[in-house]
């Protein structure tokens, strides 16, 4: 009794403005899942990998922002460019040394060896940068710009800004670029391309590369503000998955799509949960996001963007 | 059956003669027919093999100290698990990383219905190896629908999902605080494990323990034997090589895929079940979440060091797993690990003790992918198969 009084007492705290307020925060942090989910989407296409170790890309190029520009002292988008720069070679030497001898084995395969992978960068990390807090240095800060009655950090518009110049980045590749034309007709039939000159080897190579010098970009978002940079940032790839599904692994609008759903998901889960559905239990919008991915998936088994595959015996 | 087309050996009284007959005598290790094929102890060598295996299980209480012991029995806990998933990952080829919540419903099982309703101690993990199998006729048909990658990435749904009903569900699992199993019932008939008495001899939990775990161990992986080696083996292998192919030639997927999560559920629940009891508590957070979904890696690490697609290679990779992590955190003073790991805060070296083994971890999974992709079993394999086979090479 004393708690529906309660309910409706709060109820009318949800306005208009909180539910806009929730929408602007659920885009922003779908943002971030959508730049992580770039990086799975792009080798994915390319070579048939879901990349467990973006994690821990996500986590290198973090840590090297901060280290290039605090501990050299560098100025912070030199140092974001070099931690991508660094990104694309990490992703470039693991696809040769490791991956690359493994190509065309079954997917729990590669799915492992990605995870050992994870599990070596992640701790190798930690014993280099301990794993306390730091602060990365960004410009923006927690500072934040109000408009129309609406509070928006800085760095969330930055990290809108940034998705969005890397979707279309990636748009003008794939369509108008060689080299993004050859990785499409790779993902569409490895053996066609082959036939048809394209070196599947340097297009495995570049997509492994692309993926590192994004997830550096995404981790360096993910990592701005208040002293947020520790070695739990990797974990936020976890919540990248269901994104990733859900727009269907191989298409990069699907990626940007599933991570805005997924985001807006959370915030308006947070936002709803206490109010309307009590009986979930506390910080429910953490498992939310699955719980889409896995009502999504059994309606389309390929994802909202995806490509069916067809089966031959 | 086979004796008949083997020459009897009484009428080789001769020396030339029983030379001649010598010559044509199969060897003793071929099969002849399919019954003999399908055999677990084909040889004597592998039987005498069976006799020590089991002299060594009950002599080990007695000449080993209670730690080793209690990390031998979580390795058998983790061993009767890897059994489960190698029949799911190994057998079927149904990628899982859900196996985390199928190991927690086993635990909670044994904390709310051998503490909570009080229930002897195989009522409860009955019960709890029944919830795991139900939960995998549950999850099953997700691989009816979804394949590969997308079925791997679902059950990393399945822990968070999971954990999240771990920590709320109050009045069964007992929410944040977590859930005691110490209280529970330990007796198997007129013995109480929990202070055994044998024929004037007291016995520690821990040794009690380890027999109850490895019997179990033993138990799992004759039932998964079984399994593989009959007809729902093969029709799941097939299933695993090409599930298109099988179904064509007459495999019914749903009945072996569905069928294979709930073995496999019900394997990891009784894992869970007795990791509960070795543990004595159930933390709320073990199952779920990153922690859980780290567990189900473990799991996957523990086939593959151990060998895909191989009962033995489940338990050797269980063991290796699961008591090399403890010996490196118990033995990181010695020669070889001092001058890498730091022990204790100002001691030398490069990386704690945590990050070691992580890094380890990790090295082992990519090693034995690139190296050796069969495991641990294979080696095995290998060197028996160079000695039946010599001279020659194959």
């Amino acid at each position: 009794m004393t708690g529906r009084a309660v309910n409706t007492a709060t109820l009318a705290a949800i306005d208009g403005n909180d539910v806009l307020e929730t929408f602007v925060s659920g885009i922003a942090v779908g943002c971030k899942y959508a730049l992580v989910a770039l990086g799975f989407v792009i080798i994915f296409k390319a070579t048939g990998v879901i990349n467990f170790a973006q994690a821990s890309f996500v986590l290198v190029g973090a840590y090297l922002t901060y280290n290039v520009s605090q501990t050299w002292g560098a100025n912070f988008y030199v140092a974001l460019l070099a931690a991508m720069a660094a990104g694309f070679v990490l992703g470039v030497v693991l696809e040769e040394l490791l991956l690359r001898r493994l190509i065309g084995e079954a997917p729990f395969t590669m799915i492992m060896l990605t995870i050992g992978i994870l599990y070596v960068i992640d701790n190798v990390v930690t014993a280099v940068w301990g794993p306390d807090n730091l602060n990365l240095g960004d410009p923006w800060g927690i500072r934040t710009v109000e408009g129309g009655g609406l509070t928006v950090a800085v760095r969330d518009l930055w990290t809108m800004g940034l998705t969005a110049a890397v979707l279309a980045a990636f748009f003008l590749f794939f369509r108008y670029s060689k080299l993004g034309l050859a990785m499409r007709a790779t993902a569409l039939d490895q053996e066609v391309a082959l036939a048809q000159g394209i070196s599947a080897r340097s297009v495995f190579m570049v997509s492994w590369g692309i993926a590192g010098a994004v997830a550096a970009l995404a981790g360096a978002t993910l990592a701005a503000g208040n002293v947020a940079l520790q070695p739990g940032v990797g974990l936020i790839a976890l919540v990248a998955f269901p994104a990733m599904i859900l727009g269907g692994l191989e298409s990069p609008l699907g990626a940007v799509v599933g991570g805005l759903i997924i985001g807006l998901v959370q915030q308006f889960t947070s936002l709803l949960a206490p109010e309307y559905f009590d009986w979930v239990g506390p910080s429910f919008e953490q498992v939310s996001p699955y719980l889409v991915m896995v009502v999504i998936l059994l309606v389309r088994p390929y994802g909202l963007f995806g490509t069916k595959e067809v089966r031959r015996v | 059956m086979a004796s008949t087309t083997v020459p009897s050996r009484q009428h080789g009284s001769s020396a030339p003669s029983r030379r001649r007959r010598q010559a044509g005598r199969p060897h003793r290790n071929l099969a002849l027919d399919h019954a003999r094929d399908l055999r677990i102890l084909r040889s004597p060598l592998a039987k005498a093999g069976a006799v020590l295996l089991a002299l060594v299980y009950l002599a080990a209480p007695a000449n080993l100290t209670d730690v080793t012991l209690f990390a031998l029995s979580y390795a058998g806990v983790y061993a009767i698990g890897a059994i489960g998933l190698n029949l799911l990952i190994g057998f079927t080829g149904q990628v899982s990383l859900g196996h985390a919540t199928f190991f927690g419903v086993g635990a909670y099982s044994a904390a709310y219905f051998g503490v909570q309703r009080e229930l002897p101690l195989l009522a409860y993990l009955a019960i709890a190896t029944g919830l795991g199998l139900l939960l995998g006729l549950v999850i099953g048909p997700f691989a009816l629908r979804l394949r590969g990658q997308y079925l791997a990435v679902v059950t990393i749904g399945l822990v968070f999902l999971g954990g999240h009903i771990f920590s709320n569900w109050e009045s069964v699992t007992g929410g944040g605080s977590g859930a005691p199993v110490a209280g529970a019932d330990l007796s198997v008939g007129p013995l109480d494990l929990g202070e055994l008495e044998l024929g004037g001899q007291i016995y520690t939990r821990e040794q009690s323990l380890f027999w109850l775990v490895w019997a179990l161990v033993a138990l799992t992986a004759l039932v998964a034997k079984n399994i593989t080696r009959t007809r729902p083996g093969r029709a799941m292998q097939a299933v695993r090589d090409r599930d298109l192919s099988a179904e064509v030639i007459g495999v019914q997927l749903a009945r072996y895929k569905v069928g294979a999560f709930a073995v496999a559920g019900a394997m990891a629940a009784l894992a869970g079940a007795l990791y509960g009891i070795l543990q004595g508590f159930v933390n709320a957070d073990e199952f779920g979440g990153s922690v859980g979904l780290f567990l189900s890696i473990t799991f996957v690490a523990m086939i593959i060091v151990g060998g895909v697609g191989t009962v033995f290679g489940s338990i050797l990779g269980a063991v290796l797993v699961e008591y090399g992590d403890t010996f490196i955190r118990e033995n990181n003073d010695l020669a070889l690990l001092d001058p890498i790991i730091i022990a204790s805060a100002g001691d030398s070296g490069v990386v704690s003790s945590g990050e070691f083994n992580g890094i380890v971890f990790g090295l082992l999974i990519v090693g034995f992918l690139l190296v050796e992709p069969r495991g641990l079993a294979a080696l095995w394999l290998r060197l028996k198969a160079y000695f039946t086979s010599w001279p020659f090479s194959y």
